[in-house]
């Protein structure tokens, strides 16, 4: 089934020790891991690391600037700065976590039936996703999350409706290539149905660059639910996330400016994370 | 259409340029009239009664009923569409605007420009700068200039375009008073003036993929043999630089704008918002809070149908000036 593993001279408990001293070999994979695991742990411990509740209100101690008490300030609400900023981690995490779902799984299956069967089937989805691909990303976006109301809804509606196209393009275009090598033209002679061939022996081979896709298209994702929240028709209100956080603070941008900027550069930090993520999974796949 | 388009490609000579052209014409035309389609279907698919929403939670039956009427939602889906494609070919946009009447457009119409020469302007300044550090980055390979250039996009890729813009504003409105925090200024000057900021903002998301693919564009024109042997003659290589390797990256450049400027329109629309400026962008916005849905259709119509000819001019461009593109497509 896996002429790699008959032909490989190496033993087969010498493939993990491999693994991992080529994980260890990648820093940008290891580097990222951290970030992201650091920025995880915070969100999962939050409720033991900070005294304050996400929402708790202290009018009497309002736009505060950063002190021991607290970390980093709080908000025209009195709210703490720091514990809204790791609440609103858990929300916009999530969220872009189960948005991307849907559009990878869906974007990857059609992405293999238009490159392995190619001609009017791949004709059909190039059609659509060249229709879908004209209309800007963020115009689509703000109009689908506006009529689907706000809030989360609106967000999963919207990323399943477009998020599904990258991965389409991409394993569309390495499926095709696939089709022309040997094994999968032996795998046909072997009388396999298509199904088979897409799911055991196509799937495996596309899937790491798709999983490099994803950790870019997350970050992608993860900034267009925050612009969302920005402009008012993504996540509503008192639920933190970082988009409307930064819409907040945007009225004290002269006197308070790390109210908006901070949630950014937690945008941005996960954003660096994810990269890293991704190049070192391309690094570690290329290496193999 | 695929598979014309591979016999195409094997049969060389003449022939082939009329047909290639004809052949990306009629893709780009099936493309606008699939985008027609989603346009009408964008209010259709998404859940929710979009008479309900214009009017409000808590209206009445019967006002719901006449706005449905209005709009035309009461009649058979077919006939919708018919109606749709009729004041889409007689009219050339979706109807007027519930609210002002108007010609969607019209009122397209009146805010187009400023959002243009913002795209214009953040086309042109993306394009230099991400040059100058391609050129910057291929001829220090490895070296120190290349590694902090390859790190941009590491840092880039997760900045909302919208946050970039309020530190801007933050930098050099509020604190430096270089720049007005927002609007537009009297006359040519002022407009480019109030401007340069917007412009900036837009081609900071559009700089780290350009340059990431100039970079890898450039390289290899700095090791292709035309370039070694130039070198190998004795030119200096500044020229070489400037004449050859620089030529050659233009047209490479001008794909990868066409290929992104989907996504810059989408950037500039949003940054319209944070700096407050009357184009496409705050018009979009309004009529969102207005629920006026012409509107919203007949901006998403003029939006897609230009980023499918600006593709299609852009493909032709390329096609005609280097034979190399030619079957890439």
């Amino acid at each position: 089934m896996n002429p790699i593993q008959i032909d490989s001279p190496r033993p087969m408990g010498g493939r993990k020790i491999s693994l991992a001293s080529r994980v260890w070999n990648t820093p940008s994979l290891l580097v990222g891991g951290l970030m992201f695991a650091v920025l995880i742990g915070l969100a999962v411990f939050i409720p033991f690391i900070s005294p304050y509740q996400p929402s708790e209100q202290n009018l009497s101690a309002f736009l505060q600037p950063p002190s021991s008490e607290h970390w980093l300030g709080t908000d025209q609400l009195g709210r703490d700065l720091f514990t809204r900023l790791i609440y609103a981690a858990r929300t916009d995490l999530k969220i872009m976590v189960l948005a991307e779902i849907i559009p990878f799984c869906t974007g990857v299956f059609l992405g293999m039936l238009a490159g392995y069967y190619g001609k009017w089937l791949n004709t059909m989805i190039s059609l659509l996703t060249d229709t879908l691909i004209a209309f800007p990303f963020y115009l689509i976006v703000i109009i689908v999350a506006f009529a689907s109301g706000a809030g989360e809804r609106g967000i999963y509606i919207t990323f399943m409706l477009v998020g599904w196209i990258v991965f389409a393009r991409v394993v569309k275009g390495l499926s095709a290539s696939f089709r022309e090598q040997e094994w999968v033209a032996s795998a046909q002679t072997l009388g396999l149905p298509g199904v088979r061939i897409i799911l055991r022996h196509l799937l495996p081979n596309v899937l790491p660059q798709a999983i490099v896709v994803l950790m870019t298209d997350m970050i992608g994702l993860l900034v267009a639910i925050v612009t969302l929240g920005y402009l008012g028709i993504g996540i509503t209100p008192p639920t933190p996330d970082w988009g409307t956080m930064i819409a907040d603070g945007r009225s004290f941008i002269t006197t308070a400016w790390w109210l908006s900027a901070v949630p950014g550069l937690a945008v941005v930090y996960t954003g660096i994370a994810l990269s890293l993520v991704g190049d070192g999974l391309a690094d570690l796949w290329r290496k193999k | 259409m695929m598979r014309l388009s591979k016999t195409l490609n094997k049969s060389p000579g003449g022939t082939v340029s009329g047909s290639w052209l004809i052949l990306a014409v009629v893709r780009a035309l099936v493309v606008i009239l699939c985008v027609m389609t989603a346009v009408f279907f964008i209010i259709r698919i998404v859940p929710g009664d979009p008479a309900k929403m214009i009017l409000g939670e808590y209206s009445t039956p019967e006002a719901i009923q006449n706005m449905r009427h209005t709009l035309g939602l009461d009649l058979p889906l077919w006939e919708q569409f018919f109606r749709f494609v009729k004041t889409l070919f007689t009219q050339g946009d979706t109807g007027n605007s519930i609210i002002s009447g108007t010609s969607t457009r019209a009122l397209i119409a009146e805010r187009a420009p400023v959002t243009l020469l913002l795209i214009g302007m953040a086309c042109v300044l993306a394009v230099v700068v991400a040059l100058l550090l391609a050129v910057l980055a291929a001829t220090h390979k490895d070296q120190l200039a290349d590694h902090l250039i390859r790190v941009i996009p590491t840092i880039t890729l997760g900045m909302p375009v919208f946050w970039v813009g309020l530190l801007l504003i933050l930098l050099f409105s509020v604190r430096l008073h270089w720049f007005p925090v927002g609007g537009i200024g009297e006359g040519w000057t002022g407009t480019l003036y109030s401007l340069t900021l917007p412009a900036i903002t837009v081609a900071f998301s559009q700089i780290p993929t350009l340059v990431r693919s100039l970079r890898a564009q450039m390289l290899e024109v700095l090791e292709s043999d035309f370039v070694v042997t130039l070198k190998a003659a004795g030119i200096p290589s500044r020229v070489v630089l400037f004449k050859h390797v620089l030529r050659n990256s233009a047209l490479p450049t001008l794909m990868l704008l066409g290929v992104n400027i989907s996504y810059l329109i989408g950037g500039t629309l949003v940054v319209e918002q944070v700096f407050g400026i009357k184009g496409i962008g705050s018009l979009l916005f309004s009529s969102i809070a207005k629920r006026d849905f012409p509107v919203i259709q007949g901006i998403a119509l003029y939006c897609a149908v230009s980023v499918v000819i600006i593709s299609l001019l852009i493909e032709i461009i390329s096609w005609w000036l280097d034979p190399r593109t030619r079957g890439k497509q």
